[in-house]
């Protein structure tokens, strides 16, 4: 087992009170699994990735437990955590369009980064030529400056440059948001190709895309709100998601074939709850269509079926 | 890269066209006339004073149409004459330059290389350091505020007159003739020092409080946060934002030194200094046309070579210029 997360809980801290970004986590991620992250802006997908690798200031670690490869990660202690990242861990940001020294070139940015982290840049440099060609960038951009690179070159920088020492697991945060189509499908494959290759064994694609998932990752776990809501092969959550929330999400993409203009996309009714105080229990209750009495409480995140995982009382208790 | 420079020269020269011509109207505009000063100096009646008059007038060229002293004001420059000091009669003008320019150099450029070291290592310094933040900001936001001739006369008062260290006024002690003895360069520094601190003072406040914003702005960025992640040593992130939010600070240096000559002016006349600031205000005194015009050509060519200097740098630290300069000449 890959990844194995407990409990984990983060908060915002800010002047009004703490934002309950992420409430309780608790997931695993196998080796050689992809996992899509999905859900809405503001649902703690970032706030799930940013955690595991570089818990800083607002972030607040509250509770829960990591561990990568049978090792518990010291996500609280910035200063314990340094060996893991980059090594064992790593991170293709949001950001990735501007995540180099726009002043350094590429080459020398990457030998600086390398040799402060004890790796000779000497050796791996014909390994990093390697992973320029897997990507389909020429060894001349380590001679070039970030801005004379287009934005999709960039990403793919970016993406050699996170994965050159061989993480066990790598975040991949709205890796495709900034793209057009092609270069998105391009990026998607690059990768699975990366995971194939093993020069990483899992990836957490953080995105708030299906489509991009539907055609990358082995697993999606879908969140809301802060709270785990589902956790299923991709094949599941497409085709038989059993979370209302799930099912209210697939139900709005759109479908090849129908016309807007004839067929209006659905929507979830509603807005999702402000997380400086949330309500109690389920937090996608109030617009929910089956909610209940017993959404009060906090639905656990159980195992139905064999890898599908729900958080839900009426949908879990009839497998129950 | 030749157009670009092409370009940057046409500006310059347009600049120094126009800045000298302002320089020559100026004196002109100012009421009365050098000469009568002169010749009531001198004590003349009667008919003298006519003849003397005309004399001068004639010497100097001011008996001429105003567009033809213009057109022999430009000839001359090209010729490297700069007419003769109606204050200082008959020492050329490019002497008396000659003479006050050293003074200016020596306290000039170290008040204004120090002062933009120090700030920047200091301003770095002080980024994400509580304590020093706290302390730093305040009293720099008070010294930038502080103008320099104020500054002057409290260093003044309180070096010269109430602990009484150094001297008051002067390049150096009057009682001495410029020579090359340890006892004169001793005095000469003496002298230098208070002028050289009320400048660097005040410029050190204004660095340290930019180099401090711009390294936060850069430790925010983007990049250092990608690093962060990746595990790099918060040495290696502070190097990257030293070296990126020192790039606005050039630019910074480039737009002070206009500024500083004319907190030069204000510190020379205070501490009596006998660097080009003073000789400014006694030719202004004096009505001395020639002084004045030659004093200005002299800021105008220090501003713009100084500026030409940091244009360079700015090509040879920052690549994304250069990208901009290729860009220019396809």
């Amino acid at each position: 087992m890959s990844l194995k997360i407990e409990n984990l809980t983060i908060y915002y801290q800010t002047i009004a009170g703490n934002v309950r970004a992420l409430e309780d986590a608790s997931f695993s991620l196998a080796d050689g699994e992809i996992m899509g992250v999905a859900g809405e802006s503001g649902c703690g997908k970032s706030t799930l990735s940013n955690s595991l690798i570089y818990l800083h200031a607002p972030m607040k670690y509250i509770r829960g437990r990591v561990f990568l490869d049978g090792e518990e990660l010291p996500i609280h202690d910035t200063q314990k955590m340094n060996p893991f990242r980059y090594k064992k861990i790593s991170v293709i940001p949001q950001y990735a369009m501007n995540a180099m020294n726009p002043t350094k070139k590429i080459g020398r940015m990457v030998e600086d980064l390398l040799k402060s982290r004890g790796e000779n840049y000497k050796e791996i440099l014909p390994e990093v030529k390697n992973r320029l060609e897997l990507v389909k960038l020429s060894p001349d951009v380590l001679n070039m400056y970030p801005f004379e690179l287009s934005g999709g070159m960039k990403q793919r920088m970016v993406m050699v440059i996170s994965t050159l020492l061989d993480p066990s697991l790598l975040l991949a945060d709205e890796v495709t948001s900034a793209l057009d189509v092609s270069s998105q499908k391009a990026v998607a494959e690059m990768l699975v190709g990366f995971r194939d290759k093993k020069i990483v064994k899992s990836i957490m694609l953080i995105t708030h895309d299906i489509s991009i998932l539907y055609q990358t990752a082995n697993t999606i776990m879908v969140m809301y709100a802060g709270q785990l809501a589902e956790k299923a092969s991709t094949e599941t959550i497409i085709k038989a998601p059993r979370h209302p929330y799930t099912k209210l999400l697939i139900s709005s993409l759109p479908t090849v074939g129908v016309r807007i203009s004839e067929n209006r996309l659905a929507g979830i009714p509603g807005n999702p709850p402000l997380l400086l105080n949330p309500p109690t229990g389920c937090r996608f209750r109030d617009r929910c269509p089956v909610a209940f009495a017993k959404c009060a409480e906090v639905p656990p995140f159980v195992e139905i079926e064999k890898g599908h995982f729900l958080a839900c009382w009426k949908e879990g208790k009839a497998h129950a | 890269m030749k157009r670009y420079f092409g370009r940057k020269l046409l500006i310059y020269a347009l600049t120094f066209f126009i800045a000298v011509t302002i320089n020559w109207m100026i004196p002109r505009f100012m009421p009365g006339n050098p000469v009568d000063i002169m010749i009531s100096r001198a004590g003349l009646r009667g008919s003298a004073v006519t003849q003397m008059y005309s004399y001068y007038m004639d010497a100097f060229g001011l008996d001429q149409p105003i567009w033809k002293q213009y057109l022999n004001f430009w000839i001359a420059i090209f010729h490297g004459d700069l007419g003769t000091s109606i204050f200082l009669f008959p020492t050329p003008v490019i002497q008396v330059i000659k003479d006050a320019l050293p003074y200016d150099v020596a306290l000039l450029l170290p008040s204004i290389l120090l002062s933009w070291f120090a700030g920047n290592k200091f301003g770095a310094l002080a980024a994400r350091n509580k304590n020093l933040d706290n302390t730093l900001l305040p009293i720099g936001y008070i010294l930038t505020a502080v103008p320099y001739m104020w500054l002057g006369i409290l260093l003044a008062w309180v070096f010269c007159i109430v602990i009484r260290i150094f001297p008051l006024g002067g390049g150096y002690d009057f009682s001495m003739q410029p020579s090359y003895t340890w006892d004169f360069y001793w005095s000469l520094f003496n002298h230098w020092v208070l002028p050289f601190l009320s400048l660097f003072i005040v410029q050190f406040g204004g660095w340290a409080i930019g180099m401090r914003n711009l390294i936060i702005y850069e430790l925010e960025a983007d990049y250092s946060h990608f690093l962060e992640a990746l595990g790099a040593p918060r040495k290696l992130i502070r190097n990257y934002a030293y070296n990126n939010a020192i790039l606005p600070q050039v630019t910074g240096v480039a737009l002070q030194i206009g500024v500083i000559v004319t907190g030069a002016l204000a510190t020379e006349v205070v501490f009596a200094y006998p660097g080009i600031g003073y000789l400014i205000l006694q030719a202004i005194h004096n009505q001395d046309y020639f002084l004045l015009q030659g004093c200005f050509l002299f800021v105008v060519i220090g501003v713009l070579i100084a500026n030409f200097v940091v244009d360079i740098a700015y090509i040879l630290i920052d690549p994304r210029t250069r990208a901009g300069m290729t860009g220019g000449a396809e």
